[in-house]
């Protein structure tokens, strides 16, 4: 018999540990999100297909401006001491994925600027004429195009490893600790940006180039996480038991149904049948993909919360 | 350079708890929080029973995740090696509750992170910590661990002694005789 | 030069506080006081009151506002610390749920109906003395009587028998010590008292029975508890709880409940057939050894094994490591010791096993404690109280003492009106419906009371019964009498007030003198105020005032406390000796030596209801102290795992519990664990309030005395065995 009381009762501590709520998942939703989507938005940029009429590599730069904000008005919103916001910015901590991550968002602000400038909406360019100026003279140079390309996949590389570092960096939560996990995060965001990309994108050429590349990542996906939990199972007592979380424990209902079963497995085929043209392309398995994703995120961060080192029981005898 | 910390002698201890109330007086910690806590731990089949109740607190680690993963250097490693923040600076945004094994953080109401200062503003007098100064079974001891001559590094070599959680690395700096 | 002139200004202006709260009359208000606080910190002695240890402490004013109190170094018996009660102890001045003014029941509401209206102190105290006046001109002075605990009683106990009245009582004797100092009377002539005379911190080996140090709190054992740790004296302790004593045992013992007279008379047995005993002391110093030596032939471990279901060789060990490690070695009396009814015998049989182990006052055994010789300040003579006590008529228990009283024997009295009616209670600090046993009985006494007065600082169960309910201030902002407690150095320490009561508040020491007032008796109080009183009384025992208001405690000469510090061995029984076979027991028709009896067994899934302490409440009294509350705010009750496992409850699942008499509790969370034996539950008393005035407590955790509705009474005393109720589970809550 083993018995631990720990007397402590903190507010969001004690006895299960929840200092971060749904901001956080959605937050780190919309940064894989984003980051995927300017990997895509560059890569389309680099190899030249954004001189095709209607490439989405237009309109995705703008999309993820609106996706990023709203990423960060969640992070914002959940810390506890708001006011204190700029703190951020006077500093910067080379050790903390989260100062990393401040400043790297600055970096995406401007990169996916540009990125969405080169080629403005017509209704817009009516009203603004000196930035369809700036973006027809941008435009014009191969070189500043192929720059904004490469600085766009860079950062959202960048960005997309960020969100699992964040987690993976903090070691008081087993189920965090994986070394595996920016390679999940990053995979994820390209997935579901694929995905979401492929919900809007008007080229059909683009549209099964999407679905293929999400296919890869998918399985990619899948094959991480096999390998993160044969990580966690084949290591330290307490991430055995963070592995038991999702193998058998209180997140494993949620995690094989909605994040590998429907959120992987079931648009993947879906998508491998549609891109063998057994079937239409239907917008089920991107959304299905996009709701993996996001339940990935909020799975990930509670479970990680809910692991630790200690096993006790909260009374007082 | 001083490198401060705490022996607690686990055999002493009876997990009174005046520790915890001594701490939340003197450093005005709101009704609902603790800086510091107890541990009972019961080993064993009835009557055969092991118990060691330990007093327990922020561990001021030497590789302190707390204070690297902090993005503003609101959490930072002071003089003599306590770990602190920096109200002013911490933007409440849970990162380091979130990387303390120990769980020894929490979110102030006023919005900041707090915990365990190992009452430095006491020690700065040459005072003991709140917490060590009540203890009524004298079973804390606060110290320099730089000083191979004071009381906590002497009680190092003459007893027995463990750590809590050592495997997460952070080189904790509070120490239980046992 | 600065800082000196500035700290001379702090402790004028805290004197001046303080005497301003001391006259009483100014009543200031909260924001008036904050108005007139001079910023920076000011430092108060003074002596806690969270229990009766009081221990010396010094109060701390950050602002005008109460920031922390801690132990006063000078203090023996803090020595600079206090337990968690007393470092919690300035939440008692934030409490949510302090009364704050006079109550008296409103009209057409019955007792117990928590029903009360606001007055003034005059409107309440001329109540209060029409009321005594009517009860003396129709039942005369005797059926007045009164409960009271603690230091604060003094000034009332003193205005009620001024009045004639001299039935006063308290819950420390027949439902604490009794037994044990009448145990230990009988046997070595002489009593334990409070604090108690025992060599802890120097001992080698120490048995304890129960008395669970480290949960209970009382200050310098603890401390000295931890020396003995670390000292590595052999600890043994004999619980069928698994303590926090236990947990540092050397040797624990895990009896079946109400069996430690077996044990206690195979330890003497093992002593003596072994010849392992202190045969110089026994034969200097013995009477009737042989007699004793003869009747515990019998008692050996074998046979104790059966009764307490300790193995034979593990009582053996521990009977040879006392004996190994004496005279510095010794077996607590404990304090809280009526748990079967035969609980005198129970002490007689440790003081005896003591006597063998010639521990008395010997260096880590007991010592010889001292006190200062304060000098009465001089009232006038009492009027005659001609009359026997109520609480013991025909000396029906014949050792019970005056000085205490039976609680319980008063309470019959007032049920009964034999041996003559009891038509008023004054009662101060004590909960009677928690503290004594069978609420149903108290409840039926105050049924048949003209005037119920309670004196408190919180509206507990026993306010809600009152006719009359006066708020007292708290300790830490009132004067008291001294304290002057028998310790290792005899000392003297001082109350005085370190903040303003917050309310319409008054200190006892006023009500007193004020009831005394309306009562025509005034002259009984010829103090200004207590200050002046303290001054007095203080400055003719030779010890400066002023030195006591700025140190808070002074030492008195240092006496040697032990034979190796020169002290002599004096036993003041008939015989002049150590009574191991009493004659005066004898004599009153009781065993001479101590008996065992089989105690009575649960039925079939009724499990021995055991209670105790948690080191951060105090009984009934600091639930609803914001700062100990939140260390616990509910007690749970300890069930053995494997009898969890067999009845389906879970830990942390709420319960309710049930007893013999079908009483049904309060639900209360179970704490399933290998701690306890299983054929007990434990509580920590004092949870359960059903007070519906204390908010913050009511109805949290659950109560033991609710449960306690049987009782064995010891023929000797008058002590009420609480031990010996028996509860089982009711799973829907
Ligand atoms: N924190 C705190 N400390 C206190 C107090 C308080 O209110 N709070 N009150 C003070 C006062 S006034 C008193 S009287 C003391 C009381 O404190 P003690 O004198 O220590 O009281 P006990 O009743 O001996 O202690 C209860 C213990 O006895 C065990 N026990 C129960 N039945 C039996 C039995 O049949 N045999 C044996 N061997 N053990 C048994 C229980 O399991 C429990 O561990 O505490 C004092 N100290
Ligand atoms: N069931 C059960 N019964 C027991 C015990 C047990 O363990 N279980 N223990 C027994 C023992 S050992 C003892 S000593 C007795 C103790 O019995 P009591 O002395 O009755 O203890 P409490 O129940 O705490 O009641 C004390 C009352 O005094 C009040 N009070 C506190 N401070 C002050 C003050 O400064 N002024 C005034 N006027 N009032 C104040 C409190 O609010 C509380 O209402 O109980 C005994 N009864
Ligand atoms: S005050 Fe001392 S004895 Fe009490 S719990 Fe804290 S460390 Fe343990
Ligand atoms: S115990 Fe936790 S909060 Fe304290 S220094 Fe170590 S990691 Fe940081
Ligand atoms: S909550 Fe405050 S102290 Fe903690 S990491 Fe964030 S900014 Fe730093
Ligand atoms: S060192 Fe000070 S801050 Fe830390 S737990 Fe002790 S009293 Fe609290
Ligand atoms: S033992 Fe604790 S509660 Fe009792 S007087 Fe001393 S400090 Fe106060
Ligand atoms: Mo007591």
């Amino acid at each position: 018999m083993h018995e631990l009381i720990i007397t402590r009762s903190n507010h969001l501590i004690d006895p299960i540990f929840t200092p971060w709520g749904w901001e956080i998942p959605i937050y780190l939703f919309l940064g894989g999100l984003v980051a995927g989507m300017m990997i895509i938005s560059g890569y389309f940029i680099l190899s030249g297909r954004h001189q095709k009429k209607d490439c989405s590599c237009f309109v995705v730069p703008t999309v993820a401006l609106a996706l990023i904000s709203i990423g960060m008005t969640a992070l914002f919103l959940d810390l506890e001491h708001k006011l204190y916001v700029w703190r951020l910015y006077t500093t910067f901590q080379w050790t903390s994925p989260m100062s990393w991550g401040a400043w790297i968002l600055l970096l995406v602000y401007p990169i996916l600027t540009l990125n969405a400038i080169l080629k403005i909406p017509e209704n817009i360019a009516k009203k603004l004429p000196w930035l369809k100026n700036i973006g027809e003279k941008l435009s014009g140079r191969k070189f500043a195009v192929k720059v904004i390309g490469a600085m766009s996949m860079i950062s959202g590389g960048i960005l997309g490893m960020y969100t699992g570092v964040l987690l993976s960096t903090l070691v008081a939560r087993p189920a965090w600790n994986s070394s595996m996990l920016w390679i999940l995060f990053l995979v994820s965001g390209l997935s579901a940006a694929a995905a979401f990309i492929h919900l809007f994108a008007k080229r059909e050429d683009e549209r099964r180039l999407l679905a293929k590349a999400d296919n890869g990542f998918l399985i990619a996906e899948l094959m991480i996480v096999a390998l993160i939990i044969i990580g966690f199972l084949t290591s330290s007592e307490v991430q055995n038991a963070a592995a038991m979380l999702f193998i058998n424990g209180p997140y494993a209902a949620v995690f094989w149904v909605f994040v590998v079963g429907l959120g992987m497995v079931v648009p993947l085929f879906i998508q491998l049948f549609a891109v063998n043209d057994k079937i239409q392309h239907t917008p089920i398995a991107p959304i299905m993909v996009m709701v993996g994703g996001l339940i990935l995120r909020f799975v990930i961060v509670s479970a990680g919360q809910y692991s630790g080192w200690f096993t006790g029981t909260f009374t007082t005898p | 350079m001083a490198r401060y910390g705490m022996v607690i002698d686990t055999k002493k201890c009876v997990g009174c708890q005046d520790c915890v109330v001594a701490c939340k007086t003197e450093n005005q910690v709101p009704h609902g929080y603790s800086r510091d806590w107890l541990a009972y731990e019961t080993i064993g089949k009835f009557p055969k029973l092991n118990m060691e109740i330990r007093t327990e607190r922020c561990n001021h680690c030497d590789n302190p995740p707390c204070v690297y993963c902090c993005p503003t250097g609101a959490s930072h490693i002071s003089d003599g090696g306590i770990v602190l923040v920096e109200h002013d600076k911490c933007i409440g945004c849970k990162a380091c509750v979130a990387s303390c094994p120990y769980d020894a953080r929490f979110v102030h109401p006023e919005g900041y992170v707090s915990k365990c200062t190992f009452c430095e503003h006491r020690v700065k007098e040459g005072k003991d910590p709140a917490c060590v100064s009540v203890c009524p079974t004298h079973c804390m001891y606060f110290g320099d661990f730089d000083d191979p001559e004071s009381e906590v590094s002497k009680l190092l070599q003459e007893r027995k002694y463990h750590a809590i959680i050592p495997e997460a690395g952070t080189k904790p700096h509070i120490y239980y005789l046992t | 030069m600065n800082a000196v002139s500035r700290r001379k200004f702090l402790k004028i202006s805290a004197a001046t506080i303080a005497s301003a709260t001391a006259l009483g009359t100014v009543s200031c208000t909260r924001d008036k006081i904050k108005a007139s606080a001079e910023k920076g910190i000011k430092t108060i002695p003074t002596y806690c009151n969270i229990c009766f240890w009081k221990c010396g402490a010094i109060a701390t004013l950050k602002d005008g506002e109460l920031w922390k109190i801690e132990g006063n170094p000078v203090d023996p018996l803090s020595r600079g610390r206090l337990c968690p009660r007393g470092t919690g102890g300035i939440g008692a001045y934030s409490d949510p749920d302090r009364l704050k003014t006079p109550l008296i029941r409103k009209k057409g509401s019955k007792r117990g109906e928590e029903e009360f209206v606001s007055v003034t102190w005059d409107e309440a105290l001329t109540y209060i003395a029409d009321k005594m006046n009517d009860i003396k001109s129709k039942y005369g002075a005797q059926s007045m009587a009164a409960f009271s605990h603690g230091t604060g009683g003094k000034f009332l106990k003193h205005t009620l028998k001024a009045y004639g009245a001299k039935n006063i009582v308290a819950p420390s004797f027949a439902q604490c010590r009794g037994p044990r100092e009448v145990g230990f009377e009988l046997t070595n002539g002489n009593f334990i008292g409070s604090p108690e005379r025992t060599d802890i911190k120097d001992t080698k080996c120490m048995a304890l029975i129960g008395s669970h140090l480290g949960e209970n709190m009382h200050n310098s054992q603890v401390q000295e508890f931890s020396e003995a740790i670390a000292n590595d004296a052999s600890i043994i302790v004999v619980d069928p709880r698994f303590s926090v004593a236990a947990g540092k045992a050397k040797y624990y013992l895990p009896i079946k409940p109400g069996t430690d007279l077996a044990l206690l008379l195979s330890w003497m047995n093992v002593m003596i057939s072994e010849g392992i005993y202190d045969k110089k002391f026994v034969e200097d110093f013995g009477f009737g050894f042989e007699q004793l030596a003869e009747e515990v032939k019998k008692y050996t471990p074998e046979w104790a094994y059966v009764e307490t279901g300790i193995e034979p060789d593990l009582i053996r060990a521990t009977a040879r490591e006392l004996a190994k490690n004496k005279p510095a070695s010794f077996i607590h009396p404990g304090r809280h010791v009526t748990w079967y009814g035969d609980d005198t015998q129970r002490s007689r049989a440790i003081a005896i096993l003591n006597s063998l182990l010639g521990n008395w006052n010997r260096k880590g055994g007991f010592y010889e404690p001292s006190k200062v010789s304060l000098p009465k300040y001089p009232t006038p003579a009492y009027p005659e109280m001609a009359y026997e006590k109520a609480d013991n008529p025909g000396k029906k228990w014949p050792l019970l003492g005056d000085a205490e009283g039976s609680t319980t024997g008063l309470r019959d009295a007032t049920i009964t009106g034999k041996p003559y009616p009891i038509k008023g209670w004054l009662v101060y600090a004590t909960n009677l419906i928690q503290s004594l046993p069978d609420e149903r009985e108290t409840i039926a006494a105050i049924n048949n009371l003209d005037l119920l007065v309670v004196i408190d600082v919180i509206p507990n169960e026993i306010a809600g019964y009152a006719d009359v309910v006066l708020p007292e201030s708290i300790y830490l902002e009132r004067h008291d009498e001294f304290n002057n407690a028998p310790f290792r150095q005899s000392f003297l320490s001082i109350r005085q007030p370190v903040i303003a009561s917050p309310d319409d508040q008054k200190p006892n020491w006023w009500i007193a003198k004020k009831l005394a007032e309306k009562l025509g008796l005034g002259h009984y109080h010829p103090w200004k105020n207590l200050d002046d009183y303290l001054r007095y009384t203080s400055e003719k025992a030779g010890f400066s005032y002023e030195r006591l208001k700025k140190e808070g405690v002074i030492l008195g000469p240092k006496k040697p406390i032990n034979v190796e510090e020169g002290a002599t061995q004096d036993f003041w029984t008939k015989s002049g000796k150590v009574e191991f076979y009493s004659t005066h027991l004898e004599e009153l028709g009781f065993d001479p030596i101590p008996k065992y009896t089989k105690p009575e067994q649960p039925p079939s899934g009724y499990f021995r209801l055991l209670f105790g302490r948690a080191p951060m409440h105090t009984f009934s009294m600091t639930q609803t102290n914001p700062l100990l509350s939140e260390l616990m705010d509910e007690n749970v009750v300890w069930v053995n795992n494997d009898v969890a496992r067999q009845y389906g409850i879970e830990n942390g699942q709420y319960i309710k519990l049930k007893n013999q008499d079908g009483i049904i509790g309060s639900k209360v969370k179970v704490y399933a664990t290998e701690r306890i034996r299983t054929d007990c539950v434990f509580m920590v008393h004092g949870f359960g309030h059903r007070s519906k005035a204390l908010k913050s407590a009511y109805l949290k955790g659950g109560s033991d005395s609710l449960m306690v509705t049987k009782y064995k009474v010891d023929p000797i005393m008058s002590g009420t065995g609480m031990n010996v109720n028996f509860v089982t589970f009711e799973t829907e809550a």
